[in-house]
């Protein structure tokens, strides 16, 4: 009996078995789709909802999950407090200059890794990368150490100051960037450059104008990279800087809207919410240039 | 007028250990069209990146126009090269791809406007002019790569297998829009390919590479009707060149040639007087081309001789058959007409023309 079902079942399960294949593979990645979605949107969600909350309903015991007398006066007071834009500022500040800094060392250390042939090259473009497999919490104490030296010899004053975060920062994009440029550069075929070259570019000629522009989707990820990596930086800023008026974001929040064991959650999540702004906003605006297969067309493929 | 003659003397290309180039001596005229073709491997793409400053050359002279280029940068030597996958600039216009070394030189942008129309209109994309290469087809990538050569108007036109990426039709018909172009412009081109029908059609002179060495210079008829070896007689003509190993008799005073036991034939008398000197031994082999393997009819000329033989195999081609059967293990093709009766397996009477044979040495591959 179970034979003959067998036999019978055979032929129409091959004839529709790849769009049924499809159609469960597409049903089950919407379903871990849907759940990862739940798992990282909750904290989120979690935070706008206590944002929304006055202090008093935030202690209350009533359902946290629902906000029954919605204020604006977290957002308010922040975005009024000279403090909290001076953090603002700061990281702002900080992370734009790290980008411009982070790119003009990576841009040309990609393209001379990726396109010319030295001695060491290939060991100098794989140690690039292991640098960036230190963790910070490994470096920062010798960094400090070495700040205070240099200050000490020099008499500039480097701690407690957030310009000397311009300079650590890199030691963590640029490795990154510079591999990920690697990557990129490398994959623009060689003709490419051989042309520019026997139609009279130099070198900075072909980065400036083939390079740079074919590889623009790279440049964008590292760009994304370097700024997500200098406004999310938390250890660095903890250690290098400690005025109130020094401070970054991250830092900021953490050490003034917590008073000992008072946690002002509001403002705190506040904070949170606002900090994160800019990154969010920078990706959905670079993702529309992110496009990859920009180099369609330069050969055959 | 500038002269535009390039030059090769005793060049030299070692990678490591590995001699990818050893030693080529070759004079190109201004104006002229040169073909180097050969085997994957043969050194000949390496030969032209050299005329192009893309590798250096290990030893000799590399001349353009009379001068010595082997420390000029490729930018200074004033030469142009398509590339095999077009190498266009993704992100830059049909107009902008081709004006780019003109920009480069900071051109007045009249003068470049000017000549990139112009070399649109020779090459017939002119209506492409605004579009991005990943907007073109296949074809007209590489009527934009030819025309980003031309504007530049340089003393030398490099091509490396331009036409590979194209699918049979187009190929042919870009093979006639190259030399179309050639006639027009008259720029020296050293243009490398390792297809012989291209070769053949494009070419003024032929340069036949193999490992490394140049093998044989020629016309293209000289180098189907007078190949000086092995590697060039089986290289040049599709199907190639039958080579039936053969020893040279005399019988009654006349010079044969013998084949096998049952099949031996008398000289023309040119070719036995050319031959008359040759020991008499093994290690000879005959060389006769297809065409010169074809049915008998009732009129020979003198120098043709007939045999008998079993076919193997026929290909109809239409315009002719092919047909393959063996001479004492020796397979051998001939061409014969669509309406001789050739069959599969079948017997057949074929004639060899022997006054278009040649004789090579076996051990040496030299063409006596």
């Amino acid at each position: 009996m179970s034979t003959l079902v067998i036999d019978k079942a055979g032929p129409t399960r091959k004839l529709g078995s790849m769009s049924r294949d499809r159609a469960w593979a597409l049903r089950w990645s919407y379903f871990f789709l849907v759940l990862f979605a739940i798992f990282f949107l909750t904290p989120p969600l979690y935070m706008i909802i206590t944002s929304l909350k006055s202090s008093a309903e935030i202690s209350a015991a009533t359902n946290p999950w629902w906000v029954f007398h919605p204020t604006l006066s977290n957002y308010v007071e922040l975005l009024t407090s000279n403090q909290f834009l001076r953090f603002f500022w700061n990281s702002a500040i900080i992370s734009i200059v790290v980008v411009i800094v982070t790119m003009l060392i990576s841009i040309p250390a990609a393209f001379a890794l990726a396109r010319m042939k030295f001695w060491g090259s290939a060991t100098l473009a794989t140690g690039v990368f292991l640098t960036y497999l230190i963790p910070d919490s490994l470096l920062f104490i010798p960094l400090f150490k070495m700040l205070a030296v240099i200050q000490d010899l020099t008499g500039i004053t480097l701690l407690n100051r957030w310009y000397v975060l311009v300079f650590i920062y890199p030691t963590l994009t640029v490795p990154f960037c510079t591999w990920i440029m690697i990557g990129y550069f490398a994959s623009i075929p060689k003709e490419l450059d051989e042309a520019a070259i026997i139609d009279g570019a130099s070198w900075l000629q072909t980065l400036l104008r083939i390079f740079i522009p074919v590889a623009l989707p790279g440049l964008i990820a590292a760009t994304i990279f370097a700024f997500t990596v200098s406004w999310a930086q938390f250890l660095y800023p903890l250690v290098f800087t400690t005025s109130v008026d020094q401070l970054v974001l991250p830092v900021g929040i953490t050490t003034t809207l917590i008073k000992g064991d008072v946690f002002n959650w509001g403002q705190i999540m506040t904070g949170a919410l606002l900090g994160a702004a800019p990154p969010l906003i920078i990706y959905a605006f670079l993702m529309d240039y992110y496009i990859a297969g920009l180099t369609a067309g330069a050969t055959k493929g | 007028m500038l002269m535009a003659d390039v030059a090769l003397r005793k060049v030299v290309k070692r990678y490591d250990d590995v001699e990818a180039v050893r030693g080529i001596d070759l004079d190109i005229a201004d104006h002229e069209f040169i073909v180097l073709v050969g085997p994957s491997g043969c050194g000949k793409s390496t030969t032209l990146r050299m005329i192009a400053g893309l590798e250096d050359i290990s030893d000799g002279d590399i001349m353009i126009g009379g001068d010595v280029v082997n420390d000029v940068p490729p930018k200074d030597r004033d030469i142009a090269m398509v590339f095999q996958n077009y190498a266009l600039y993704p992100h830059m216009t049909v107009a902008e791809n081709m004006s780019f070394g003109l920009r480069l030189k900071h051109y007045p942008k009249a003068e470049i406007k000017a000549r990139v129309t112009e070399a649109a209109r020779l090459l017939d994309i002119t209506d492409l002019i605004d579009r991005k290469p990943k907007q073109l087809s296949g074809g007209q990538r590489q009527r934009v790569a030819m025309g980003r050569a031309i504007v530049r108007n340089p003393k030398v036109f490099l091509f490396d297998e331009p036409l590979s990426n194209l699918d049979a039709k187009l190929r042919v018909q870009m093979r006639i829009e190259i030399k179309k172009v050639h006639q027009k412009v008259r720029t020296t081109t050293v243009y490398v390919t390792h297809d012989q029908v291209e070769a053949m059609t494009l070419a003024d002179r032929v340069v036949v590479m193999n490992k490394g060495r140049i093998e044989q210079i020629g016309t293209p008829n000289e180098l189907y009707h007078k190949p000086a070896t092995r590697f060039v007689a089986g290289f040049i003509g599709s199907p190639a060149m039958n080579f039936i190993p053969c020893r040279l008799e005399e019988s009654g005073g006349k010079l044969n040639v013998r084949l096998t036991d049952r099949i031996s034939f008398p000289l023309p008398p040119a070719r036995a007087a050319r031959y008359g000197a040759l020991p008499r031994n093994d290690g000879l082999l005959l060389g006769i081309r297809p065409e010169h393997l074809t049915e008998s009819n009732a009129h020979l000329e003198p120098g043709v001789e007939t045999f008998d033989t079993v076919l193997d195999v026929t290909e109809p081609m239409g315009m002719e058959t092919l047909v393959y059967f063996s001479l004492d293990g020796t397979p051998v093709c001939g061409r014969v007409n669509p309406n001789a009766g050739a069959k599969d397996g079948a017997p057949m009477r074929l004639a060899m023309d022997l006054n278009n044979m040649h004789l090579l040495n076996e051990e040496t591959g030299v063409v006596l």
